[in-house]
């Protein structure tokens, strides 16, 4: 049982926490699989390279931007920024899911009793 | 223009996303070494957390892209890679469909122009054809498909009509003119006020004819056709105004039509009004064509209810010029009402039939076509299916593979289509060439945009076709299976051969229904040649025209005369044996009269039925080889003297005495009150419609005639076909000689249709071999792709098995035994093929039916041939490859393990 519940996200929840994450601060690639496995608490499994596909698709569409320079480890990276068309996403992204949260548990909570 | 840059940059793009992600992996691998883990253990860690690198990257590169287009771009450069690398079996594949598409396309284009397109009219739906039939009038049937109008008609028609924008009446002859360079002899279309109202083009220079122009004493005027126009005036537009003479009338240019302008399906070089004098009309004279526009929103119905409301109008209108003659006779007795269709069925006539036929043909054809690049992908896919195998075990998509070989085979089809496009063209020039002259429409036939889209979706459609065969076939399959297949101890898997047989039997059962119907053309061809046409030995008979217009020769008795001046000349032609001449000759197309004729001693009623006219010089029977069967040919005696004297054909003699003998000495009569003419001869039956149609009852009328259209009428035969029988026929130097011989009797009489009988018998026949070459092509095509398909499908399963046979051999079996078990292999699929194949054709051959002469759909020799000939042929693919089974080497088979 335990092993199944480790789950596909949803399509653009990758995204969502890779410009959550660099509103916070600009970060490279390494960096950002870092900071999202820690704040999950490892909760979250998610192969560290499909971090990359996402963040061309949010390099397409302009929402962060990417600079190559040098690491706090003294490493040659590339640091990616949110830029403000990536904050008013972030935004829009993060109230819709909140809402969708909702209502799935909305939906969930009165089956909790019968289930256990 | 994003994506314009997006692609300069993409190099950039790339270089930099490999990079940051080597970098990942290293500081990852960073961390782990980090932790505790060895340099190697680390590695493969932060491999196995970071995911499948190549795919990543592949996903990533691909949000720089434009999906579809580029894998689209990616995946054809791969099918040409691939196809180049085999060009043996791309070119083959090409070319069988090249040649398959091409001559779909041209039959396309054909049947497309012919039947589909609207006549070259404005508003070409309105058009109609103006029919009577007449089933009360006995033996009409037998020479005409109905009831022509006459020219009383016209004027009640013209004056009473409800349902019609306008309505004229045509018909088409031929003329001399004089006045312009030497005399010669020109296509006439005589046409009422109305046909060109009707028709609706415009000319290209002057004015149209007017209702002015019937005038029977008015001006004289005449148009021209495009193709006259330029031949004979070099386009000059200062024609209008000028005047030529035909047959000795001075007539005024008005006009010329444009160019490919056909007066329905008739071509011609002038048009001339009819100018009917009213005060002269009678009912009868039944010999015009009925053209008429119907009104906008018309149906074909209402305009016939029109006309039968018409038809007793005009009994009362006119006189009959028969005393105690019955004015509704023709209602009554012959029950003669409209038949009204569509102008475009009238041009088209039963060509429709042939194409219909000549279509799907071809269109088999290219199944069968269809069913060997099958044949050939899946022994293709065969060789990748390990490859194929290994990249579904890796991941590959089922979708994406069929993708793949989908695109191969479409690739396939479209390259195979543009060729054919090609091919199409050329075939259309040559059957331009060779087409049969009496395909109507021809000059209109060509490669228009909807042959383009007809080729552009058959290749489209080819192509799945055959490419879904090898992909339903593989691409089901369950991979490990086909992973563990590829090995290399195991033989040939029934199943793997399956479908290929299946494919045979298909082509085996096609190839059967193409070659029934070809044999069935050839039958028919043969008993058309059978069938005895009434004259003998055509390729020694010279056929010409000679017309002598009242202008030239205002005397009967002087045509005569001078008609069997010219007989004398062409007779002392050397080489000539004899000489004569009748108003047409059999076949040519020339429109005769007829008439309801009584035989005295009969009873009289009015409905005497109808018999064909011919009027003949002395000595016409025995020049063109027709038999006498009693009695004897005229004589130029009873000619001068006109005696009612006739010939008339064995069927008639038989129908109304019983015997050709017992008919000598009697007599019949055309109009009451008109001579009784004596029956002196007795002639074999003449199929003057051509071999496929039955032999009419004809009277011979003497070529100068009293007495028949009514007493004290007198005329001679002016517009006649001369025929001289000579070795020499058709030679130039005879040509030249026989000129020379018309010429010393009068220098200004035209030769027109010179041409030996032979040229018109063929002529009769040429939609029907036209017919049998083309299914003849598409049988012999079948036959061969028949036997290419057998022969490899088992050589195919012969090279597969070759271990097997190395180990049966081994073990003692007999090499004729193993002969003997390919060749019954091939056997069984050609025997399976056979039995649906003759299932199929027993249905199918009944629609050719139309086609068919003198052999039954069913016919036995056809059936059996066939038969016999795939099964050899058959025996003779498989036996090849047999043989190279049965001399395999037991111990390299084995060793090549």
């Amino acid at each position: 049982m335990t092993k199944s519940t480790a789950r596909d996200l949803f399509p653009g929840a990758l995204e969502m926490m890779i410009l959550e994450s660099l509103r916070r601060q600009p970060a490279h690639g390494y960096a950002l699989v870092q900071h999202i496995q820690q704040r999950s608490n490892n909760l979250l499994q998610v192969e560290e390279g499909s971090l990359y596909p996402a963040l061309q698709r949010l390099l397409k569409a302009n929402l962060v931007k990417a600079r190559w320079g040098v690491s706090s480890t003294n490493r040659r990276v590339r640091t990616y920024q949110i830029t403000a068309a990536g904050l008013r996403h972030l935004e829009q992204e993060i109230s819709s899911f909140e809402r969708m949260f909702e209502g799935i548990s909305l939906v969930l909570t009165p089956g909790r009793s019968e289930a256990t | 223009m994003n994506w314009l840059l997006d692609i300069f940059r993409r190099r950039r793009i790339y270089g930099d996303l490999a990079e940051e992600m080597r970098i990942h992996l290293e500081e990852r691998t960073e961390q782990f070494a980090n932790e505790g883990m060895s340099r190697k253990e680390a590695e493969q860690a932060a491999r196995r957390a970071f995911g499948n690198s190549t795919l990543l990257e592949e996903r990533s590169r691909e949000v720089w892209r434009m999906p579809f287009v580029e894998s689209f771009g990616t995946d054809l450069k791969l099918v040409f890679r691939r196809l180049g690398k085999s060009p043996g079996f791309a070119a083959t594949v090409i070319l069988t469909l090249a040649i398959g598409i091409g001559a779909n396309t041209a039959v396309f284009s054909v049947t497309n122009s012919v039947l589909f397109r609207p006549l070259p009219y404005p508003d070409a739906e309105q058009l109609v054809a103006i029919r009577l039939i007449a089933p009360g009038a006995a033996g009409l049937a037998d020479f005409s498909s109905g009831l022509r109008l006459s020219s009383s008609m016209y004027f009640t028609f013209a004056e009473q009509k409800r349902t019609f924008q306008s309505f004229g009446v045509w018909n088409t002859g031929t003329a001399s003119v004089t006045g312009v360079d030497q005399p010669h002899e020109v296509h006439t279309a005589w046409i009422s006020d109305g046909v060109l109202q009707a028709l609706s083009v415009p000319p290209v220079l002057g004015r149209w004819l007017l209702p002015a122009d019937q005038d029977p004493h008015g001006a004289k005027p005449v148009m021209l056709s495009y193709g006259y126009w330029q031949r004979r005036f070099g386009g000059d537009r200062s024609v209008i105004g000028r005047s030529i003479a035909i047959d000795g009338q001075s007539r005024q240019i008005v006009g010329v039509m444009p160019k490919g302008f056909e007066l329905v399906n008739a071509e011609f070089d002038v048009i001339t009004p009819f100018a009917f004098d009213r005060n002269k009309q009678q009912l009868a004279g039944f010999g015009l064509q009925g053209i008429a526009r119907l009104k906008p929103g018309i149906p074909i119905a209402q305009a016939n209810e029109d006309v039968k409301r018409m038809l007793p109008i005009w009994e009362d209108s006119w006189p009959s010029g028969v005393k105690g003659f019955n004015p509704h006779f023709y209602e009554k007795n012959w029950k003669i009402a409209p038949a009204i269709r569509p102008l475009k069925q009238e041009v088209i006539g039963s060509v429709g039939n042939v194409l219909w036929v000549v279509m799907a043909t071809i269109g088999v054809v290219m199944l069968i076509a269809c069913t060997n690049v099958a044949n050939l992908l899946l022994v293709r896919a065969d060789g990748r299916q390990q490859e194929l195998a290994v990249r579904a075990a890796l991941g590959a998509s089922r979708g994406r593979i069929a993708w793949e070989l989908l695109l191969e085979s479409v690739a396939l089809g479209l390259i195979g289509g543009v060729l054919g496009i090609g091919i199409a063209y050329e075939g259309l020039r040559l059957l331009a060439a060779i087409g049969p002259a009496d395909l109507p429409r021809l000059g209109e036939i060509s490669l228009d945009g909807r042959s383009l889209w007809f080729t552009l979706a058959l290749s489209l459609l080819s192509g799945l076709l055959f490419g879904s065969i090898p992909v339903l076939k593989y691409v089901g399959a369950r991979m490990p299976t086909a992973l563990r297949g590829a090995g290399r101890t195991v033989s040939v898997s029934r199943e793997r051969q399956r479908s290929r047989d299946l494919l045979v039997v298909a082509q085996v059962a096609m190839a059967l229904v193409l070659l029934v119907s070809a044999m069935l053309m050839i039958r028919t061809f043969q008993a058309l040649r059978h069938v005895e046409p009434g004259f003998s030995q055509p390729e020694h008979l010279q056929t010409m025209r000679i017309s002598i217009p009242p202008s030239l020769v205002p005397d009967p008795q002087m045509v005569t005369r001078m008609q069997n001046n010219i007989v004398d000349k062409l007779a002392a032609i050397p080489g000539v044996t004899s000489v004569g001449f009748a108003d047409a000759m059999p076949m040519e197309g020339i429109e005769s009269n007829w008439n309801g004729i009584q035989i005295e001693g009969k009873k009289s009623d009015e409905t005497a039925p109808m018999r064909l006219f011919r009027y003949v010089s002395p000595g016409f029977f025995h020049t063109s080889g027709t038999r006498m069967i009693a009695g004897r040919e005229l004589t130029w005696t009873e000619i001068y003297g006109r005696r009612p004297v006739a010939i008339i054909s064995e069927n008639l003699a038989r129908e109304s005495w019983g015997s050709a003998s017992a008919a000598l000495h009697k007599r019949l009569q055309d109009l009451p009150d008109t001579p009784w003419f004596e029956v002196v001869g007795v002639v074999e039956d003449v199929h003057v419609n051509g071999v496929q149609e039955k032999a009419p009852a004809i009277v011979y009328w003497p070529s100068m005639v009293e007495g028949i259209y009514g007493p004290h009428t007198f005329g001679a035969t002016r517009g006649a076909t001369f025929v001289v029988r000579s070795d020499r026929a058709g030679t130039e130097a005879f040509l030249s000689e026989i000129q020379q011989g018309v010429w010393s009797v009068n220098p200004s009489l035209p030769l027109a249709s010179v041409r030996t009988m032979q040229e018109i018998y063929s002529q009769s026949l040429a939609r029907t071999s036209f017919t049998l070459v083309m299914l003849g092509i598409a049988g012999s095509m079948a036959l061969v792709l028949g036997i290419i398909g057998i022969y490899g499908v088992i050589s195919y399963a012969v090279s597969q098995r070759t271990r097997e046979i190395g180990i049966r051999l081994a073990l003692g079996e007999q090499r004729g035994r193993l002969r003997w078990m390919f060749v019954r292999s091939a056997l069984v699929l050609t025997g399976c093929g056979l039995a649906i194949g003759l299932a199929a054709a027993a249905g199918l051959v009944g629609l050719m039916k139309s086609l068919l002469y003198g052999v039954s759909p069913m016919d036995p020799v056809t059936y059996l041939s066939v038969l016999m000939v795939l099964a050899a042929s058959a025996v003779l693919a498989s036996y090849l490859p047999a043989r190279r089974a049965a001399a395999v080497n037991p111990v390299e088979a084995l060793r090549a393990e």
